[in-house]
């Protein structure tokens, strides 16, 4: 089933042309892998996509009913689309738990008074929040880490921290912004393992990478981007040996 | 109970009483009006730096304007007196929604805006009122101000002579209003503590740390913005209900932009977002003056070497400003005790 | 009617020549630091009191001295005298605090008004200090409406000093590393630019415009107090918002404008809410189009 369904989508920030005409579709349980040089516009598109950035033309379908497009990124998180992101955006001076516990706020009800009252569905909600913030931990492999500050965690687990954050939103589809940059080999074939596991508990992926050795083993299918638009498409093996690919490239990845 | 499951089971609970019951006892035991009038005085204080610290230092909205807030509580419960009245008891809810309405209306604008600027603009805010109060003349007496506002009352039960109620009115004996603000302080600190130790205070937590990550992760941040300014503002309220019915008078000089930093001094000194050290900023900086009488003229000279000597070497304030640890080791406990 | 409106026109573009000289120094900094420098409005107030310590000076010492000589000697004194205020402020209170969050170098901003208003305070004292006349009292007559000698000096050392900033910015090598320190610290530093050196020109460059209208100020209206840098800075802070902050010429255009529009405002309206109107303007331009007239929004990075 149609999970995603971008259409036509153009982006201009005053003058440069990030995204042009460009339609991408991602389905169930899909692992799409998003591949290009940099300032292809492959962020441009995240950001696009999770609201951050208003669209100029075009159409971001979700699930086929809802339209993404002039949605604030909350509502679209609540749609079933979470993300991490290149730069890691973690809550540094909050702890693993509290991080995580973060993204079950929209799938939460209590608010202010439920808060000051004590109600028992703010009681019921904490232990719900906590015991899915530490499954969710574990799910990552951070299970031991949960009291500590996210600020002093080693990089490479800093960014399964934020896979975990976003896993917490209970999404449909989840972006990874190069969640393996900067990682050595060890560290990136566990991040390859917890993609598929991912996958496997049904939620579908699109994933931005560099790394070929990574993109190329855990893609179904890979999307090639230059300059704003959509150069290529294909199973893997095909995206390797198209010509247009690697001339885009020129020599990377 | 015993006294540890206590502290495990209402954490808040327990600091609270720990750290104000002290005061309960102090005017029995230094009857010293002066005393007790500076730390009836402190304890608005201290009330108005928690609320301050729900918006700059749970939420990071600076705002330069918090005085604006109390003026618009003291002179709500004032005209409301001097028009229709009203009691205290009943001004006093009253006040604090009026301030908190505000505060919602000049947020809706300008929560959007980048955060120094939003601090400019509520230091515009917090300018207009004073100068309207000032000016409005007919409404609020201009210059000049409220005079003869009630003192709040109280029914209290007498036995001698057959069991009667009798109307006591809070006279310019400070004990009886100490007592108010005290119980005053005791609540809210309490309340602000569930609070924090909840979704919404994590959320506000986020919502300071990266705003764009949060809103991505599913916080409504203009709401949840909107909520932490409203409470702030609420809280102003209060304070400015009872600072007016213990003054008896207000005046629009009382509320002007050197209060708003003065309290904006105490939050960050306490440490931001830390609800107790709001009260320790509060305690340091509104008894200081009185300790250094003598240097009375160099008051400002001193606070703004203070704050600039702060940020550069302490930006962190004096207690440090993280929230409550939670001790997450014994709520795992307890949380693994109840499923098994 | 037309006369009184062309006449408030001209009072208000005084004025406003004043607040664009401040507005100046406020989009300048902002401009490299991203810093709403809070203690400018106190450099103005300074540099009002420094010139009037040179009037008295004159006064004791030289009592014959012609005027355009004290008045030269003024400004001279009040410019050299902020641009160290303006560098001791940028090296003591902003420079340690770079890498800090935005909030923290604001309070510091704050503290550093209060302690400079409160210092000028215990040596001038609290009362309102007039300020001797040494400009003749020449003016111009043209039906009922009337320009004086001291409105043309304003005009005139204004509009010298923004063109002369203007040049500056435009064909110096100092200037243009300003502007590549603006748009990119980063890459000017790069490029070999020192990043600091240029930080403290700007404080230094802000602070003598800053003093001269503060010094002008005082001649205009004949009496300065310690109070009058916090009013005069949020003004010149609005202007320089409303013209785009970060533009030199934003800067210029806002201040004018805003001393048109509170002349006009407090002529034709009142003069006891023409800061209210201010701080509404301040307000208004803030949250609807913070980008002012002149200036370009500033994306957020993700």
């Amino acid at each position: 089933m149609n999970l995603l369904e971008v259409k036509s989508v153009s982006k201009n920030f005053g003058g440069v042309a990030a995204l042009k005409n460009i339609s991408v579709k991602v389905n169930d349980r899909e692992i799409v892998g998003l591949i290009g040089p940099n300032g292809a516009g492959k962020t441009s598109f995240f950001n696009c996509v999770t609201g951050l950035v208003p669209i100029d033309r075009g159409e971001i379908l979700f699930r086929g009913a809802l339209r993404l497009n002039g949605l604030p990124p909350h509502r679209i998180l609540e749609a079933g689309v979470a993300r991490t992101f290149q730069n890691l955006r973690i809550f540094k001076h909050m702890t693993l738990l509290e991080n995580v516990a973060i993204g079950f706020h929209a799938r939460t009800k209590s608010g202010l008074w439920d808060a000051l009252l004590r109600t028992r569905r703010l009681k019921v909600e904490e232990k719900k929040i906590f015991t899915g913030s530490r499954e969710l931990l574990a799910f990552v492999g951070l299970e031991k880490h949960g009291n500590d500050t996210a600020a002093f965690l080693p990089y490479g687990h800093q960014k399964r921290l934020e896979i975990a954050r976003a896993l917490a939103s209970g999404p449909k589809l989840l972006l990874l912004d190069e969640p393996v940059a900067g990682m050595n080999p060890q560290e990136k074939n566990e991040i390859i393992a917890l993609v598929r596991k991912i996958r496997e508990k049904g939620i579908a992926v699109l994933l931005i990478e560099h790394d070929m050795k990574v993109v190329m083993p855990l893609s179904d299918r890979v999307i090639v981007m230059d300059e704003g638009a959509k150069i290529g498409e294909g199973l893997p093996d095909e995206i390797q040996n198209n010509p247009r690919v690697i001339q885009a490239y020129l020599g990377e990845g | 109970m015993s006294l540890s499951r206590i502290k495990s089971k209402h954490p808040f609970f327990f600091q609270v009483v720990l750290f104000l019951f002290p005061f309960v006892l102090l005017p029995i035991l230094d009857k010293n009006i002066y005393h007790i009038d500076l730390l009836t005085s402190v304890g608005i204080y201290v009330l108005l730096a928690m609320g301050l610290n729900v918006a700059v230092g749970f939420t990071g909205l600076l705002n330069l304007g918090y005085a604006a807030f109390f003026a618009l509580g003291a002179y709500t419960y004032a005209l409301l007196n001097l028009h229709w009245g009203c009691p205290f008891w009943i001004g006093l809810p009253i006040a604090g929604a009026v301030s908190m309405v505000f505060g919602v209306v000049i947020g809706l604008p300008s929560i959007r805006v980048r955060g120094d600027y939003l601090a400019i603009t509520t230091l515009g805010f917090g300018e207009i009122v004073r100068i309207s109060f000032n000016n409005l003349d007919e409404w609020t007496g201009g210059p000049n101000g409220i005079l003869g506002i009630d003192r709040p009352q109280l029914w209290l039960p007498v036995f001698k002579g057959g069991f009667h109620w009798k109307l006591w009115s809070f006279s310019v004996n400070p004990t009886p209003y100490f007592y108010l603000v005290l119980a005053l302080v005791a609540v809210t600190a309490y309340l602000l503590f569930r609070m924090s130790d909840s979704k919404m205070g994590r959320a506000l937590v986020a919502i300071r740390e990266d705003e764009l990550a949060a809103s991505c992760m599913g916080i409504p941040t203009l709401k949840i913005k909107l909520i932490a300014f409203g409470l702030s503002s609420f809280i102003a309220g209060i304070a400015g209900a009872v600072f007016a019915s213990k003054q008896t008078i207000v005046t629009p000089d009382s509320f002007d932009f050197v209060l708003s930093v003065l309290i904006l001094a105490m939050v960050v000194l306490g440490g931001m977002g830390n609800i107790w050290g709001s009260a320790l900023g509060a305690l340091v900086l509104g008894t200081l003056p009185e300790l250094l009488r003598g240097f009375a003229a160099y008051r400002m000279l001193l606070f703004g070497l203070l704050m600039i000597l702060m940020m550069i070497f302490r930006p962190q304030g004096i207690l440090g400003g993280q929230l409550i640890r939670r001790e997450l080791a014994s709520r795992q406990k307890e949380a693994d005790h109840e499923s098994a | 009617m037309l006369e009184l409106f062309i006449q408030q026109i001209l009072n208000g573009l005084t004025i406003g020549m004043v607040y664009a000289l401040i507005a100046l120094g406020y989009t300048m900094v902002y401009g490299v630091i991203q810093l709403i420098n809070f203690a400018h409005g106190e450099v103005f107030m300074v540099g009002a009191y420094l010139a009037l310590t040179v009037m008295w000076i004159f006064a004791s010492l030289f009592p014959g001295a012609p005027f355009w000589l004290v008045l030269i000697s003024l400004l001279l004194f009040s410019m050299l005298g902020s641009a160290v205020l303006g560098a001791a402020i940028e090296k003591i209170a902003y420079r340690p605090l770079r890498g800090s969050p935005k909030l923290t170098a604001l309070i510091t901003s704050i503290g550093v008004s209060f302690f400079l208003q409160n210092a000028v305070m215990l040596i001038y004292g609290l009362k309102e200090q007039s300020v001797p006349e040494i400009i003749p009292d020449v003016r111009w007559h043209l039906g009922d409406l009337s320009f004086s000698l001291i409105q043309l000096i304003i005009f005139a050392t204004s509009l010298g000093l923004m063109f002369f900033l203007s040049w500056f910015i435009k064909h110096t090598r100092t200037g243009k590393a300003m502007r590549a320190c603006a748009q990119d610290p980063e890459a000017a530093q790069l490029v070999g630019i020192s990043v600091n050196q240029i930080i403290r020109t700007t404080f230094v460059l802000g602070s003598m415009l800053a003093a001269v209208g503060g010094a002008l100020f005082g001649m205009y209206y004949g009496s300065i107090n310690f109070h009058d840098g916090y009013l005069a800075g949020l003004k010149a802070f609005t202007a320089a918002v409303f013209g785009g902050i970060g533009s030199v010429p934003g800067a210029m255009i806002g201040g004018i404008l805003l001393g048109v529009f509170e002349g006009l405002g407090a002529g034709y309206i009142s003069s006891e809410w023409k800061d209210v109107f201010a701080f509404l303007l301040l307000g208004a331009v803030l949250i609807f189009k913070p980008s002012g007239i002149l200036g370009e929004p500033l994306p957020d990075k993700v």
